[in-house]
This record gives C-alpha cells, structure tokens and sequence, in this order.
C-alpha cells in the first residue's frame, strides 16, 4: 500500500475517533486561498455534539471565509474537514447542506422578491414540505414576529426581522450543525439580544449544536461553551469561553475598543 | 376601425409567438445573467423537427386529422427540442460558467451560427413549404365589403399561448421547482447553501426554455407554412427585443413584451409601410429604453455582488 494510502487510512482513522468523541465537525489543517492569497492558514476547529463554539476575530481574519470553506466554496486546498465522521471537503456546496448542516450566512441573505413563507419553503426544500406545518409552528414559536407578516415580501422588512427569517430559513431544514456567520452585524442592540437570546434557547432547549462567528467577541464568548480566536487566516488561541474572556490579551483586543494590533496577540502567545 | 381590430388580431397571433420565444431568453438572463443568443436558433431547430414531424405522421403513417397531427407534433417537439437547450448549456456554456463574462456569450453566437450551418447542410437551403392546414376562421364582421376575420388558426395560437402560459406560471409561481428556480434567480450560493443543486436547476431553465420556443416552432411553423434555416435570426431577435423591452429577467414582461412588438410590426405594416417594420420595432425599443432602461416591468438593475 503507498503512503499516500496510508495516510488516506490514517485521517479515516482519525476522522471516525473524532466523530466516536462526538465531534460533530471536526476542521483539520485546512488552508483556503482567493487565488494565490492565503485567507486560511492550517485551520483546526472542531465543534462537539450540543456544543455553542465560537469563532471570534477581527474584519478580514478569515472567519466568514471558513464558514465558506465548511460549505464546500472555496475549497480546502489542503487538510480536510468531516461532518459526522464523513469527510465533506471535496463535496458540492448542496451536498454538504443536505447532510445536515445550514447556515445564517453573513447579510442574511434572505430571498428579497419572495414572501416570508416561500423564504421558509426554500430552507424546507430538503424534505419536500413533508412537515412543513409543524416546523413551521416551531420556528413561529422562536421568533413570533414572523408569524405576522408570512406573506410579506422578506426584502421590505427590517434587518432584524430579516435575521430572525435568516435564521428560522436554516432551522427548516431540520439541521444537526447550525452556522451562524455575523448575526448581529448592523442591528440594534436590543435586537441583538434577541436574536443572541434565540440562540441561547435553540442550543439550551434543543440541544442544536451551533458553530458562531463572530464580531461582537464579549457576547459571544459569553454565549459560547468554547471559542477560537482567529488572526490573519491562523487560529491563535483557543478555549472555553471563559478563560478566553478574562484572557488580557483577548480582552485587549477584542473587548476594550481593540487598542492592541491583531497581530501583537501572536507575538504574546507565541 | 374595421381594419385596426384586423390588424390588432393579427399583432396579437405574432406577439404570443414572440412572447414565447422571448420567455426562453428571459428566464436564462434571469438565472444566469448572460443573453443566449443561440436561442433564436433552437427556436428554428424546433420548427424543423415539427415539420419532419408532421410530414412523417401525415404521409408515412396515414394521421388523416390535422389536429390529431398537430397534437402530436406538439407533444414531441417539446421534448426533443428541450434536448437540444440542454445539451448546449451542457456542452457550450457550463465549463466556461466562472469564467470571464464574455466567454459564454462568444460561445452562445458559435452555438447559433452551428445550428443554423448544420440545419443548413443538414436539411438544404431552400424554404422547406408545409400542406396547408387548417384553413378557414371565423368571420366576426363585415363592413362595405371589409370582412374582419379570425382564423381558426390564430384561434389555436391564441388558446395554445395561453393554456400554456397559465401552466407555466403556476409551475414557476406555485411549484417546488420554480421556486427553487426563482431562489437560483436571486441568490444561487444561499440556493446552493439550502441544499439547491444550482447546476441542474440551470439545466432545467434552459430545458424549459427550449420547450416553449418549440411550441413558438410549432405555431410558427403552423402559421406561415414555410420554415427555412435562417429562421432563427430574425424572430430571434424581435423576441431578444421583446425580452428587453418587457424588461429581461421578468417573466410577464416578456410576454408583454412580445405583444407590444408583434403590434407594432403589424400595425406599422398596416398604416405605413411593410418595408420599415423591422425599424418600427427597433426604434420604440431604443426610445422606450432611453426612458425606461430597465424595461417596461424589469426592476431598476442593481449590481449583484
């Protein structure tokens, strides 16, 4: 058997303990370009069954772009990522959300010219509207804003009630491994707490396993159980979301108004 | 006035084979951004197989009802004509999708000119005449001499255009499918994230599109009698234009579109003269988009990013 082979056995190995761990997704060594621009450096993330983990960095650190590579677009040009034990890294973008895993993209990108329910049909679309009825009632339940305006057009309502569709869109699809990719970029605090609130109820109540990216790093990492902090495409630093809030250099330049340079926490941490 | 409610049956027979074709062009603008110029050409391709068609269900198998032919011709032109939209968007233009913007519009103009060589070669040069069919209509009124007729021809067109645009629009408005198609239309990488295989939706779009420029073929074929390989040009364009006039990416507003031009075109060749029709048209093209640049039902164009 060639090397190659064998290594090919070895990450199967590997990928299979990780899910008997209940690592839900397991991101290993993975490194994405925009053609010859590294914008992710030998990634490792790994988020458990049930867990809340958080991704938290600066603009450009690469976070959104990890999301996309978890999707499948762009490709990992190297390392591998497994969902449940099944390496996904080669797969089309649509395969990958049929096994389970849906997003809240980053702008929320809700469908504009179609009504809130046709919004909701569409993240059903895996199952063919089989229980439609019923998760519809659920996520009416979660955010019972959207209950009032079903036939809406999405693209004439306000950005909060496009997150909580954003968000109620990818709860359709009845998902193991939920991403939520800047939530609460450019929304009223209020409505943050809201929509930081929702989350904390899907995973406290649900048991949902939610992977989160993350500008706004104190509510995050309070929300979180573990979190990654992400510089210039590397992951520096990685904890509960604890340790990781009390850390001086974390709270330097992600909390207290980012005085100290990214790129210094490297050189503190090693 | 007996002479304008002519004129306006006749504009109207010629804008439902327009806005036919014009919907293929709209609906693949919508989706992917890029004008398929080709389009005209599968329109030309499909009034061939019609007319081989019905030939063949005519004179080889003995079909003695016209309908029953025209039935049938219809019924099998669709399909095989889809065939060939999806066998170009599988062939010319999906490996060249990412590519530069232009690459798959090059590629859409050597489609046309392929298909309209290979018809060319493939069925000869000369004017390919139908047997007449269906003759006669109904006449609706008579003045000093003037008789206002409605073929049963145009009669067929109409119902068929109809029939079908109402089952194409619960299809798009009302289906799994459409919607997937509108989300595509929208935003192809959230479809793609909510587990849409983008790249079969496409196919699909291009087959539908096919499959309504076939029954444009088939009327077409139905209405004039006389096909030809260089078929696909003009009315590829009027329908172009309809398309953009309407306001490309929307649906009713091809259809509407293709009225307004097969209007024009005949009423121009009414009132004024035969010879300038084509300049009729284009010409309330340039000066409707001076004014409106998005077309008449088209949403003001916001750059995707």
């Amino acid at each position: 058997m060639s090397v190659a082979g064998i290594n090919v056995l070895v990450e199967e190995t590997r990928a299979r303990q990780a899910a008997a761990a209940g690592k839900l997704l397991s991101v290993r060594g993975v490194s994405a370009y925009y053609g010859s621009v590294a914008a992710l450096r030998e990634v490792d993330v790994e988020v458990g069954e049930g867990e809340i983990v958080t991704l938290i960095g600066a603009n450009g650190a690469g976070k959104s772009t990890l999301m996309m590579t978890i999707f499948g677009s762009p490709q990992a040009r190297t390392g591998r990522i497994a969902f449940a034990g099944e390496d996904i890294t080669r797969l089309p973008t649509h395969a990958i959300a049929r096994l389970g895993i849906a997003q809240s993209p980053e702008g929320r990108r809700v469908f504009p010219r179609m009504s809130v329910q046709e919004n909701l049909q569409m993240g059903a679309s895996l199952h063919g509207g089989r229980h439609f009825a019923q998760d519809l009632e659920r996520v009416c339940a979660l955010f019972p804003r959207l209950k009032e305006r079903l036939q809406q057009r999405a693209g004439t309502m306000s950005g909060g009630e496009q997150q909580m569709l954003a968000i109620a869109r990818a709860l359709m699809s009845r998902p193991r491994l939920l991403l939520f990719d800047e939530p609460s970029l450019g929304l009223a605090p209020l409505v943050v707490k809201q929509i930081f609130g929702a989350i904390r109820d899907l995973n406290r109540r649900e048991g949902m396993t939610i992977f989160l990216v993350e500008q706004n790093a104190y509510h995050a990492l309070k929300l979180a159980h573990r979190g990654y902090v992400l510089v210039n495409g590397r992951v520096t630093m990685s904890g509960t979301g604890r340790a990781l809030l009390d850390d001086p250099a974390v709270k330097a330049a992600y909390l207290e108004g980012g005085l100290v340079e990214a790129s210094d926490i490297v050189e503190a941490k090693g | 006035m007996d002479v304008f409610v002519q004129q306006l049956i006749n504009g109207l027979t010629l804008g439902a084979i327009y806005g036919l074709i014009a919907i293929g062009y709209t609906m693949v603008f919508g989706i992917i951004g890029m004008v398929n110029f080709a389009h005209g050409d599968v329109f030309m391709v499909s009034t061939f197989i019609a007319l081989i068609g019905f030939l063949i269900l005519t004179t080889w198998l003995g079909v003695a009802s016209v309908a029953v032919a025209l039935l049938i011709v219809l019924i099998i032109t669709m399909p095989l004509t889809a065939l060939w939209g999806w066998a170009i968007e599988r062939v010319a233009y999906r490996p060249l999708r990412g590519s530069f913007r232009l690459a798959p519009l090059i590629s859409a103009i050597g489609v046309s000119i392929f298909l309209s060589n290979f018809v060319q070669v493939a069925q000869g040069a000369r004017n390919k005449p139908t047997p007449p069919m269906l003759n006669g209509g109904f006449t609706l009124f008579e003045r000093d001499g003037y008789a206002v007729t409605l073929s049963y021809k145009q009669c067929l067109i109409m119902i068929v255009t109809v029939l079908l645009l109402a089952g194409f629009w619960y299809l798009v408005q009302r289906t799994a499918f459409g919607r997937a198609q509108r989300a595509c239309e929208q935003d192809r990488r959230m479809a793609a994230l909510l587990g849409i295989d983008v790249d079969r939706t496409i196919s699909l779009t291009f087959v539908l599109g096919a499959a309504l420029a076939a029954v444009a073929g088939v009327l077409y074929l139905l209405y004039y009698g006389v096909v030809s390989f260089s078929d696909g040009f003009v009315p590829g364009v009027k329908a172009f234009t309809a398309a953009v006039l309407g306001g490309i990416g929307s649906l009713p507003g091809a259809v509407l579109g293709g009225l307004i031009i097969g209007l024009i075109e005949t009423f121009w060749s009414a009132y004024f003269s035969i010879e300038y029709k084509d300049v009729a048209a284009f010409s309330i093209l340039a000066i409707v988009l001076i004014f409106m640049p998005s077309g008449i039902l088209g949403r003001a164009e916001v750059e995707k990013v």
